[in-house]
């Protein structure tokens, strides 16, 4: 395996964990969750991203596409890009002049990610933040990287959060253990078909992962992503409390992250359809009403947003 | 802004702050006709420093005197609020220069055909040859003359004096009867026998005690005026009030304040008279105002004769006085380069105590929260941040800032020590300076610490392409330091820019070197002498090196616009060979137009100073230093040296103005960036990357710098919101930073940066849960995020 694909690193990072934090976004994803704010997070190939707002429809892309993969459609004056011949080699996005095109997912050599991530070392102090994890999912890359990088990370002081979606063989998340101060856990739905039919995966392994991370010791904030028609429902949260109660799992912290649809947008960059239509922004009476069910029920660290 | 114009603790205040800022400024033409009576009276027969002093008595002996209603404390420079002295000294203003003043859009004074009438008969025929500006002018070179039309550098005391110096705890430990002992005794100590300079001594010291006099005769002027008052006042607490007043001036300004109250009423007299002696750039300033008074409040609380509310009302009477006194009409470039009515009437409230402990006491709460019950641009309020001090005040001061209207900025406590101390002031004295003006560093008190002029290092940098001919005009400005198209390494054309930089720097320091010699000759400011140490003990004047620190300031500007040009050459024709020389220099004399790919390559594929990139921000630290030492090296005629501060006031726009498109595709005409902050819509790392950019130039060795850091309300909001205002601030501040200030952008800014994504490329936004670059939100988006702005503070 390669350095894996990181397609962001967010500095000034205020919502993933404690403090001012720098959040690495990699790429690469074993759900696939219809709701993914960052659609480009999910598959593990660089991917061209187009901007149709930018374009002018001058044509350099498709004259600079080794692939042929860009063809120009004069009537309209737009461009479509063929992404079964696309490889995102980056011709296209030199050649355009107007940032219309951009690749998502670069490499990093692991030196060269520590030293980019050590630069806000002074922010982190001062603040008690550090740095996150995040993706796609970390802890599905190649883990020799991963793990060499927590525990540098660890060893130079800071403090390093993962936000995980579970769903990894547990191997990987005790391997990173010793050297990560919290994990960042997500909960989606606890009925394993819906599931699966929401995320393309059985959450099985996400929950057996959990009871034995919080065996392990590990530190954790479960997060919960809650979307209108998918898991924003009293029942649910009642199931998910039930759930953290009964397998006596050790909660830092409960984060209801209200399901926005502010990725929509990144979906036709992708050139992916996006199902506008099966999810909402759950109303803020729930998510009240929720934080408080939480609250009363032995979490009284909850919070609405991460 | 109904809302807005209404603010204040109680009715008496928001009258009188409505008052304020609904009143049109205009010109106060009686201070130039008194002054023009005094000259007529006593040019010729008494030495010079006796003649300013002399026209300051006769200024205060003479000049209308106004109490409003409801006011407590009183003086204005005028003749009522936002009115404007003129200074037919510095600038004879043609019957020109007042029509502008009177119709332009921003910046406007109106001026009555009795003020024109008044101007052409009395004030132009005896001041025309007599002003400064005239003198000033007349002194220069001819090179100085194309540099300064071109807009490679400004002069400050082209129409204002020198000054925006601040008051020390002196004015509140002593009155003016006491300083003339310490003048006759100064004067006791004149060597006749071996001093050649004793006569002059003995003119300036009289020509201090002159000062003494004229202040003490505006204190009693007022006090019998408010006595007036009294005795056909029909209301009685008014009555009262105006009782009150006038036994404060029979104590104040001849005696030492005893009570908080004179404290300020104390103060405030100074502020008038040191700029109604002279237009000191623009100002005077109270300092550490919240350590001054802190000996009275605790006296008066304790004694029962004052209340935090009291105290609070007197605090924003105060404020009202500032912001009726709009700085003094200034024309030409000296107008552009500071276009405001701004008068930098700079308060440091925080920092540390001489003894080096934390210097936050109650009056400083007090002062944040006059600042943000008044919200007023002047003074400008600030905050010095020491470690020392506690969180809370920190916090305090990111909830006042976070109302998005830029005050208070921050003030780096221990940054400025050692900035002072690098300067070579004493420990003590360090501790006792802070901030002036914009960000300007100085021991308050005890420097003469003189601004020159903003100087134009991207306009240079052109030059220096166009091997020393200004493209604006086709003229040769500075040595033919060869055609880049020849260089063949970077090293050459840094060679060409360092040529250029020392050419203007010595046209520069040369013409100032002269200027300060003009001021000291004809321009004595006995007054503020006397509130500076040491020029009593030196019997010397302000102006002419009598300050126990004396100081000459160039500013640099264009620092992201320089460190961006560079690096688009550097990066982009001799490391990776984008493109050529020729095609760069085709493309910014074509503006860009038509060369699409290299505009590009140079705004979108290129390292931009303020992404914590070192290629770029080496290329600011290369060109940072070798500014600031070529001109450290200098010695001014004041005994003292040459020293760089890094900001712009509004002086970005006019140096841009100057300019074709820059090698960064900063296109003609645009402003440059300002102080030290990257150019507009370089970074796009975030205020973290910002921040470590910022810290790479080392603004110890500097007299201040600048940086403006934007955010929308929800980034800042709730606890979080202040917790992480703070930890920039105190991070930036470990770093040695020097100030940094916050602008919180409304809907305005949003709806431009809709239309204009390129310039706000830096813009960050709290999305949902999450911020993000504005620019690449969508546009339902955007329109969501613009919908919700300019909500409340509230946690999130």
């Amino acid at each position: 395996m390669s350095a894996p694909l990181i397609f962001n690193i967010q500095k000034y990072s205020i919502h993933d964990g404690e403090g001012i934090r720098t959040t690495v976004f990699f790429k690469g994803c074993p759900l696939s969750c219809r709701w993914c704010h960052n659609p480009e997070s999910q598959r593990w190939q660089k991917e061209l991203m187009y901007y149709a707002s930018r374009c002018t429809g001058c044509g350099a892309c498709v004259a600079a596409c080794p692939e042929k993969a860009v063809a120009f459609d004069p009537q309209s004056r737009t461009v479509t890009t063929d992404r079964a011949l696309c490889r995102a080699c980056g011709a296209c996005t030199d050649a355009c002049v107007h940032s219309a095109r951009e690749a998502a997912g670069r490499e990093y050599e692991l030196r060269e990610l520590v030293r980019e991530l050590e630069k806000d070392r002074m922010f982190y102090e001062q603040s008690g933040g550090g740095i996150t994890l995040s993706g796609g999912e970390a802890l599905a890359q190649d883990m020799d990287y991963i793990e060499d990088l927590v525990r540098r990370l660890h060893g130079r002081g800071y403090s390093v959060d993962i936000d995980t979606c579970g769903h990894v063989p547990y191997e990987h998340i005790r391997r990173v253990l010793p050297y990560v101060d919290t994990f960042l856990y997500d909960i989606k739905l606890l009925d394993p078909e819906a599931h699966r039919r929401w995320t393309g995966v059985d959450n099985g392994l996400i929950l057996e992962n959990l009871k034995r991370l919080s065996g392990d010791g590990g530190k954790i904030d479960i997060r919960m992503p809650l979307v209108a028609g998918v898991n924003a429902e009293d029942a649910y949260i009642r199931d998910v409390i039930a759930f953290l109660r009964d397998n006596r799992i050790r909660v830092r912290r409960v984060c209801l992250l209200k399901y926005h649809d502010t990725g929509s947008g990144k979906y036709p960059q992708l050139g992916r359809p996006y199902e506008k239509d099966a999810m909402a922004v759950p109303d803020q009476d729930f998510l009240d009403r929720a934080a408080a069910t939480f609250r009363e029920n032995g979490f009284p660290n909850t919070q609405i947003g991460g | 802004m109904a809302e807005i114009r209404e603010r204040g603790m109680n009715d008496r205040i928001r009258r009188l702050r409505k008052q304020s800022v609904e009143t049109q400024p205009h010109i106060y033409i009686e201070r130039a006709v008194l002054e023009t009576e005094a000259y007529k009276m006593y040019e010729g027969k008494v030495s010079v420093p006796e003649l300013r002093a002399l026209t300051l008595k006769h200024i205060f002996s003479h000049k209308k005197l106004y109490i409003g209603d409801g006011e407590l404390i009183v003086g204005e420079k005028g003749d009522y609020p936002q009115a404007a002295p003129t200074f037919p000294e510095l600038c004879c203003h043609t019957l020109e220069d007042m029509h502008n003043m009177n119709d332009r859009k921003v910046v406007n004074f109106t001026v009555t055909d009795e003020d024109l009438k008044i101007q052409a008969e009395q004030i132009i025929p005896y001041w025309e040859d007599r002003s400064m500006r005239k003198k000033i002018l007349d002194s220069m070179t001819d090179q100085w003359r194309d540099a300064y039309a071109a807009g490679i550098f400004t002069e400050f005391m082209e129409q204002r004096g020198p000054g925006h110096t601040v008051g020390s705890v002196k004015i509140y430990e002593k009155g003016y009867l006491d300083y003339q002992q310490d003048i006759q005794a100064a004067l006791a100590k004149l060597d006749y026998m071996n001093d050649p300079e004793a006569l002059d001594k003995r003119n300036q010291l009289n020509a201090m005690s002159i000062a003494c006099d004229a202040i003490m005769i505006l204190g009693k002027r007022y006090a019998d005026l408010a006595r007036e008052m009294a005795a056909e006042c029909t209301d009685e607490q008014r009555k009262r009030e105006l009782l009150q007043i006038a036994a404060n001036c029979d104590v104040v300004p001849a005696h030492r304040p005893e009570t908080f109250y004179q404290a300020i009423q104390t103060y405030w007299f100074t502020h008038l008279a040191v700029t109604t002696e002279l237009n000191p750039w623009d100002a005077y300033s109270p300092g550490h105002f919240d350590q001054h008074l802190a000996p009275f409040y605790e006296r008066d609380t304790e004694a029962g004769i004052l209340t935090r509310d009291q105290a609070l009302e007197l605090m924003e009477c105060l404020w009202v006085k500032f912001y009726n006194q709009p700085a003094p009409p200034k024309v030409g470039i000296t107008l552009k380069e500071s276009s405001t009515y701004t008068d930098f009437a700079n308060i440091n409230t925080g920092g540390v105590t001489p003894e080096g402990e934390d210097g936050v006491n109650e009056v400083s709460y007090i002062i944040l929260d006059c600042m943000d019950e008044m919200k007023l641009v002047q003074p400008n309020s600030n905050v010095q941040i020491s470690r020392k001090n506690p969180q809370r005040f920190l916090k305090r001061a990111c909830e006042v800032a976070r109302e998005g209207w830029g005050q208070p900025a921050f003030y780096n406590t221990e940054a400025i020590i050692q900035e002072l101390m690098n300067a070579g002031k004493s420990l003590e004295d360090a501790r006792k300076g802070g901030c002036s003006g914009c960000v300007e560093t100085g021991a308050f008190g005890n420097e003469a610490y003189i601004l020159q002029g903003y100087f134009n290092l991207p306009k240079i940098f052109e030059l220096t392409l166009f091997n020393g001919v200004d493209p604006m005009t086709g003229k040769q400005l500075g040595p033919q330091t060869g055609d880049p198209r020849t260089f063949t390494t970077f090293d050459q054309l840094w060679d060409a820019y360092t040529k250029q930089i020392d050419y203007f720097l010595d046209i520069k320091v040369r013409g100032s070197n002269v200027i300060e010699g003009l001021y000291a000759r004809y321009m004595p400011v006995p007054f503020l002498s006397i509130l500076t140490n040491d020029c009593i003990a030196r019997g010397k004047d302000y102006n002419a090196g009598g300050a126990r620190y004396n100081t000459s300031v160039i500013q640099g500007v264009g620092t992201g616009t320089i460190a961006d040009s560079l690096a688009a050459i550097k990066y982009n024709v001799y490391d990776h060979h984008n493109f050529t020389m020729d095609e760069i220099l085709t493309a910014m004399e074509d503006d860009f137009q038509g060369h699409e790919r290299i505009l590009n390559l140079v705004r979108n594929r290129t390292p931009k100073y303020g992404n914590d990139d070192d290629y770029a921000d080496g290329l600011m630290k290369k060109v940072f230093n070798y500014f600031l030492d070529d001109v450290c090296a200098r010695p001014n005629m004041r005994g003292g040296m040459y020293r760089v501060d890094m900001l712009p006031t509004t002086c970005h726009v006019y140096f841009g103005d100057v300019m074709i498109a820059s090698p960064n595709g900063r296109l003609a005409h645009k402003p440059v960036s300002e102080g030290i902050s990257p150019e507009k819509g370089a970074d796009t790392h975030g205020p973290t990357a910002v921040i470590r950019s910022c810290a790479k130039m080392d603004h110890l060795r500097t007299g201040g710098t600048l940086l403006n850091q934007k955010f929308t309300p929800e980034v800042v909001a709730g606890e979080t919101g202040l917790d992480n205002m703070a930890n920039l601030i105190r991070t930036y501040f470990n770093m040695d930073g020097h100030h940094i200030q916050f602008n919180v952008v409304g809907r305005k800014t949003l709806l431009a940066a809709q239309q204009h994504p390129e310039e706000y490329r830096d813009l960050i936004v709290r999305v949902a849960g999450y911020s993000d670059y504005f620019r690449n939100l969508d546009k339902p988006l955007q329109d969501e995020i613009i919908e919700r702005t300019e909500q409340s503070f509230g946690a999130y």
